[in-house]
């Protein structure tokens, strides 16, 4: 059985459960992030193999490239705010962070 | 051979993955993210992607990857040696996460996809590099201040 548009389209939601999975269940904020990354990099798989098997050129591949761009943007941004954080409440248990001011 | 190459990166990718969410080591889950992102662009590469795959390696594992550690690093007591994150509602998250999963996968592959026949796969660099600098050139400025407005907001927030 030759590799088809579904093997990869199973794949990436696969990926994407296993990141949501991590997203919702884990309690330290850095494995959260860890788990966005995985949903990112799901729907990256799903834009390169629509672009391969719909022939659509190159630009799927472009947007997979843009995605990598906003992930770095973000993950950047997520981690500033997770020392915040940590500098405020001595914690990055997401749990345990429920206040908004002091 | 293409088959075989697929399920190798596939395997690769999901049980490296699967660790990453179930290992309660936060250290051992950032590097078998490692190993998620190198099965990744081993997809990417047999979809055709060359350039993305790259990109992929530079920019997760050489940048996002190492901030996430150095996330891990900075907010735990490193003389505590247990780097260790909490699980909060499993058993709730998989069932309703698996139950996603099966309506995603049952209507992606129930939806009768148009499938041209697959071109054979060139060098894409470019080709990429023409549409950026031709119709998407105005994204890819755009990506660009976005970038530097994130790398600055982040210092400024981090160092507050």
């Amino acid at each position: 059985m030759s590799i088809g548009l579904n093997h990869f389209i199973i794949l990436s939601t696969v990926l994407f459960a296993l990141g949501l999975f991590g997203v919702v269940t884990r309690k330290n904020a850095v494995m959260v992030l860890m788990g966005i990354e995985l949903i990112l990099n799901s729907a990256n798989i799903n834009f390169i193999a629509f672009a391969k098997f719909g022939n659509f050129g190159n630009q799927g591949q472009l947007m997979a490239l843009f995605v990598i761009v906003l992930a770095a943007a973000e993950a950047a941004i997520a981690l500033a705010i997770v020392l915040n954080i940590y500098k405020t409440f001595s914690t990055v248990n997401v749990d345990e962070v429920d206040t908004l001011k002091d | 051979m293409y088959a075989i190459i697929f399920y190798l990166f596939a395997a690769i990718t999901l049980l490296s993955a699967f660790f990453v969410v179930t290992t309660r080591n936060i250290v051992y889950s950032a590097f078998y993210l490692l190993f998620t992102f190198f099965g990744v662009a081993g997809i990417y590469v047999l979809l055709g992607a060359d350039f993305v795959a790259i990109i992929q390696l530079i920019v997760y594992v050489g940048g996002i990857l190492i901030l996430m550690i150095f996330g891990v690093m900075l907010t735990n007591k490193i003389t505590n040696v247990e780097i260790k994150t909490g699980t909060i509602q499993v058993a709730p998250a998989a069932i309703g996460v698996g139950t996603l999963w099966g309506v995603l996968t049952a209507t992606l592959i129930s939806t009768d996809w148009k499938v041209v026949e697959s071109f054979t796969p060139t060098s894409t660099t470019l080709n990429l590099g023409m549409h950026l600098m031709q119709e998407y050139v105005v994204v890819f400025e755009l990506l660009g201040i976005i970038l530097l407005i994130a790398l600055i907001g982040a210092a400024s927030i981090a160092r507050k």
